[in-house]
Formats: C-alpha cells, structure tokens, sequence
C-alpha cells in the first residue's frame, strides 16, 4: 500500500496551494487514498466539491502529514468514499445535494441538506430553478423491527433553548434501540453566499457558521486565506488571536459543564458556571469590543488592539476562576446521585472514536490524542505549553471531565499569553489579489476545524468550504445512546453538544 | 455542598439591577397588546424560543438571561418547552427554508393572545444571509412580528429591556394581537 506522501508525489501536484500538499489524482490513486482510510492509516479531514472536482483532504497522522488529494469527476460522479469508509457517508450526500456530483457506489442515497423544499437544486454545481410547490417524497427513515417496539419523535423544534434538528428513536421500554438523526433543517447555504465576496464581507460570513465558535471559524478562514495568499500576520496579532481563542473555549466549556449538570437535574452547577461564563464572555466584551468576539479577527490580524485595562482584566478573570472552580470540580465529584447520571452513559468505544476521527472532548474522552493544535499545529502554540487531556472510558463522565481538564489549560495559556504577548501592529493589509488555494486546520473548543479557499485574480472568494466537528461526532452520537435509557438522551447529546448550524452551514 | 449553599445564604444575591424598559421597543409596541390580553395574561410573560436557522449566538445570549445576573423569572417571564403554554415565540435566525414549516406549525400550535419578537439582525431581514437559496430572510416574512430586538446577537441587557418593554405594554394595555 501506498503511502499518503507517495499518492501525493505520484499526482499532479497542484503548485497554488499552501502549506499543505494538493494533488489531482486518477481513479487508482483514488481508490487507493480510499483504502488508507479504511485501514486508518489516514483520518478523513474533509470531502468537498468543488465545479466538478471532488476535494479529499487527508491527515497520515503517524507521519504528521496533511494533504488533499482531488478527482476530475467524468459525467459528473466519482467513486464513492463513504462506500468504505462509513465516516464519509453524510459528507457525500451533502456534497452530491450541493454540488450533483454523483459519489458512485454510496450505500445511502438519501438526500441530506436538501429537504426538496429550496428555489433550486444542486446550488454549488450545476445550479437549476426548481418549483417551490413541487410535490415532494416523504424521507424514509431507517427502519427497527422487533417486538413491542415504540417510536419517539422528536424535533425539530426541541423543548429546549436549542438548535433545530430531528432526532427518531426507536425504543424497547426505557431502552433505546436505534436513533436516526435527521438534520440540515438550519442549511442556510452559506457557501453559496461566501462565494463571490470581498475577504472582509466573506471573514463575517464565517464567523457566522457556528455562533459559539466564531472565534475559531473566523481564524480558520483567515488563516486559510492568509496561507493562499500568502500573506504575513502581525506577531501581536497571532497572540491575540490565541487569546481570543482560549477566551471562547472557557466560556464554551463553562457554559456546558454546567449544562450537562443541568441535564441530570443538578442545578447548582449550573448557576454556578453560567456565572463563571458570563464572567469570560464580560472580560472578552471589555477587552475585545464583542461579548462572543465576532468580527475581531480578520484577515490580515485582529480588528483592535487591547484596551490599556485588558491585561489586569484577564488576570482578575483567571485568578477569580481559578479561586472559584475548584470548588465547583469537587461538588461535581463528590455528587454521588450526579456520578450516578454520568458514570458509564453514553459510552463511545474507541474504536469509533479513531475511526471517525472525532475531535475534540468527545475524541479525547475515548482515547483519541488529536489536538490541531499540536498537530498539524499553528503559532504560537508552538511557543506555548499545554497538555492534552485523555481519557479512556468514553462515557458522559469523561466528556466532563475533559472539559474540566482543558478548562484548567486554557486558564494557563491565557496566562503565557499575557506574559509573551509581543508588541507591534495588530493588522496588515493583504497582498495584492491573485488565484490561489489555501488550508488551515483550528481547534475550535468543539474539535477541529477545517478551512479550504480558493481565491479569484479579482482578490475575491471563489470557493470557500468550511468542515465542522460535528461532521464527524453527530454520527457517533447515535451509536453512543445505544442500550441507553430515552431519559439520558439529554444528558448524551449535551456532552457531545455536537454544532447543528456549522454542521448544516 | 452544604457550605455552598450556606455561602449563597448568607450572601446577597448576585443579581443584578433591573434595565429600564427599551424607549424605542415600547414605541413599537404602542399599538399591539390590548386590555383583554392583560386581563388574561396577568403580569407573567411564557416564551417559546424558536431557533428557525440561527447560527446559535442568539441562542446563547438569550441562555444567558436565565442565568442568576440577569435572572429574566424575576420578572414573571420563563421559558416554556411546548408552543402550547406560549405566550410568546421568540424567533432567532434568517428563517431558512427547511424549518419555515416547522416555524409556521409552531406558530398555530400557540394559543392566543400570542406575540412573536424576532431576535437578532439575521431574525430582522436576514442578516448577512439574506438573498440566500436557503433562507426566506426575517421573521417577519413569515410571521406577524410584534417586536424586533436587535443586534448581532443582541446582549443580554438588550434582549431584557425589549422584553420588559413587551411585559410594561401588555401591563398598560393598548393595541391588539388577539
């Protein structure tokens, strides 16, 4: 078997394209990147069309080496992925629902983000005006038989403050048998929309994919232009961004420790760490100008500087965290009736965990030790210290507690921030417009983010594909409540707290 | 635990100091709540939230009013989990097209009196997603909307002092929704 390098080296090697390698590659290169997936010598980074070129991006992570592999669809298919490699499957029928590019020998072949219900088919591709009245077939789910079996419907619109998405369980008493999700009801085409636009306009696109990881969104993307353009950022501007980055992770993860306590009706914690979070997001308004520090990073750096009070401010936040959380972590691990909801829940195997590449708590919580941090890594991380929380067991608990771990990083690093953090300009201007492809892998507090651009000679976006997380953690969730009662189902996808919006996009 | 519990006992509480009703919501709703929703409604305010395709900023900034510095109960306004015992939906996002039904559904299952507030720039005309494919663009091209907070999202505060300036209107009893 050929090696991710070797497929690499053997295509035509795409020169516009930074940092990683990006080469088109012919059916037998094709067929062969698909079998370094199916035995996981290469994790799925992402599947994206693209006119009528499928984009596989690709990470061999025992070499450390990311890369995109790319198919001139003849006719308009290409063979499929998701035929070996399940993790592919929802990343193809959005793609084929997006871009009519037919993924040949797809096991499902249900549509995924096209309800049947937009002004047109195919918006990426070959786009074609559609009746909005056409009569439309029901979407069959799949099917559970068995004696005294029941169905629960559930969703879209959930009884909670929550995103939009339909959940059918199939249950035997208590027990669930089998959950299908059934998502895309929030698709609100924002790669239609990102193509064409200045970078600026294009960044706000971005940070909108996912509200609770604009932070991560909008460094994805500039990142991922900066790389084709090949432009230089600001050193100050690099730690800013960190800073902001580290922000949006504690707040993120205070919001859902306490949340997942919540679900297992255990308010206290709750109270307590919506306070911790709202303490983040205040420090962040007061130092970043926005309370979810949208719009602060854009191309080229950060839109401001620091205020003069920012650096005392973020101190006080850290020490008033770090005198109040402790307490907080022992009254959740001291709570037997909580332990009782958490401990052995929601179990995913770390199997599925490393065959989908799950990133993130859910993939650190099963043994998975993937940071894009770390690797393919970016600055300053380089410069920075931080562990990388693991834990084995998978369940509700662990997702918890790897919150509770990264929480304590984050606090860390937001300190060698303040301490490192080099003076200078906060923003350049981008060079001059051309053609050319960029990528960038963030860690967002979710997991790993991916962004591709392709830019037009006018400087403008001509393709931009942004992969969520949940991509590859909403599928996993559903083997995860197996054998659970309908009861922890809150608690299970609380702990996951997959993106509905940056899934749909 | 005991000695958390007994810390919150014997400290104030933290939250904080109710905002003034919002001038410009209050002039909105001049006209939109009546004397017979009063009577029925009393001084309590029930709130559906309806996410019809929002990237889940607002959803967050609207969380944040349960928590204890904003405290929105002491108001008498809770969120509810059925459209069914809704006085009020709480529309965020740009309305894509595939929950526009699901937003209409849950809009007939509400029982009048009933007043929907669209939140956010995008729940206002679409935001930055308007003219997409995707996206019917604002609350209000699907359903008759009573209020409109904005801002992308709209701070806490925001979202509290429109919907306080919704609860001073439906006290002082003038228009109609019903």
């Amino acid at each position: 078997m050929k090696t991710l390098r070797e497929l690499i080296d053997e295509g035509q090697t795409i020169a516009a394209h930074r940092p990683w390698p990006r080469a088109l590659v012919g059916e037998e290169a094709w067929l062969q990147a698909i079998g370094l997936l199916q035995e996981q010598t290469c994790t799925l980074l992402g599947l994206w069309g693209d006119n009528a070129t499928v984009h596989l991006a690709l990470l061999d992570e025992a070499r450390k080496e990311p890369a995109l592999l790319s198919y001139e669809c003849e006719d308009d298919s290409y063979p499929s992925v998701g035929r070996l490699h399940a993790p592919a499957i929802r990343l193809e029928r959005a793609l084929r629902d997006l871009s009519g590019l037919d993924p040949e020998g797809l096991p499902d072949t249900r549509a995924w983000l096209d309800h049947g219900k937009w002004p047109v088919l195919r918006p990426l591709g070959k786009t074609e005006r559609v009746a909005a009245t056409r009569k439309r077939k029901p979407y069959p789910l799949l099917s559970a038989e068995g004696e005294s079996l029941h169905q629960i419907p559930v969703g879209p619109v959930h009884a909670g403050i929550i995103e939009p998405g339909h959940f059918r369980f199939t249950a035997s008493g208590e027990t669930v048998v089998r959950l299908e999700e059934r998502l895309g009801y929030v698709h609100k085409g924002t790669e239609s929309l990102l193509a064409g636009q200045a970078p600026e306009r294009a960044a706000m696109l971005a940070g909108r994919v996912s509200g609770d990881s604009t932070v991560a969104y909008a460094l994805a993307f500039a990142r991922a232009l900066e790389a084709a353009l090949g432009a230089e950022v600001p050193a100050r501007a690099v730690w800013l961004r960190a800073l902001m980055a580290e922000l949006e992770r504690l707040a993120n993860h205070f919001g859902d420790i306490g949340a997942i306590c919540n679900d297992a009706a255990f308010a206290m914690l709750h109270a307590h760490c919506g306070l911790l979070r709202e303490q983040v997001l205040r420090a962040a308004a007061a130092c970043f100008g926005h309370r979810l520090m949208m719009d602060c990073i854009v191309p080229g750096g950060v839109r401001a500087d620091l205020p003069g009070d920012a650096r005392r401010r973020l101190a006080d936040l850290v020490a008033q965290v770090r005198k109040y959380f402790p307490e907080l972590i022992e009254l959740y691990d001291n709570t037997a009736s909580l332990q009782d909801r958490t401990v052995g829940t929601g179990v995913l195997s770390a199997k599925l965990a490393r065959q989908f590449g799950c990133g993130g708590y859910v993939g650190r919580a099963s043994g998975r030790a993937f940071d894009a941090r770390r690797m393919p890594g970016y600055a300053p991380y380089d410069r920075l210290q931080f562990e990388l929380p693991l834990r084995e067991e998978g369940d509700v608990d662990a997702r918890v507690w790897i919150r509770i771990r990264e929480v304590e990083q984050s606090l860390a690093l937001v300190e060698q921030i303040l301490l490192a953090l080099p003076d200078g300009p906060v923003a350049r201007p981008l060079p001059a417009a051309n053609a050319a492809e960029g990528v960038a892998l963030i860690e967002g507090f979710r997991g790993d983010i991916l962004a591709w651009v392709r830019t037009g000679a006018d400087g403008r976006i001509a393709r931009c594909h942004l992969r969520d997380p949940s991509w590859f953690q909403w599928p996993v969730l559903e083997a995860a409540i197996e054998g659970n009662i309908v009861a922890d189902f809150p608690l299970c996808n609380k702990s996951f707290n997959c993106s509905y919006s940056g899934h749909d996009l | 635990m005991r000695r958390m519990i007994f810390k919150s006992l014997v400290h104030g509480p933290l939250t904080e100091a109710a905002p003034a009703a919002d001038a410009a919501a209050l002039a909105e709703l001049a006209a939109q709540v009546n004397a017979a929703a009063r009577r029925r409604l009393g001084r309590t305010l029930s709130i559906r939230e309806v996410d019809a395709g929002s990237c889940n900023g607002c959803e967050l900034e609207i969380h944040a009013l349960n928590n204890v510095l904003y405290d929105l109960e002491r108001f008498g306004m809770r969120f509810v989990a059925s459209p069914r015992h809704a006085d009020v939906l709480l529309v965020t996002g740009p309305v894509t097209i595939n929950m526009r039904e699901a937003l209409e559904r849950t809009y007939q299952a509400t029982p009048h009196p009933k007043w929907v507030v669209a939140v956010g720039d995008c729940g206002r005309d679409g935001g930055v997603f308007a003219g997409s494919y995707a996206c019917v663009g604002g609350v209000s091209a699907v359903l008759p909307v009573d209020l409109h907070i904005a801002g992308c999202p709209p701070a806490p505060l925001a979202l509290l002092k429109g919907l306080l300036a919704l609860l001073e209107n439906a006290e002082r009893g003038a228009g109609a929704a019903v």
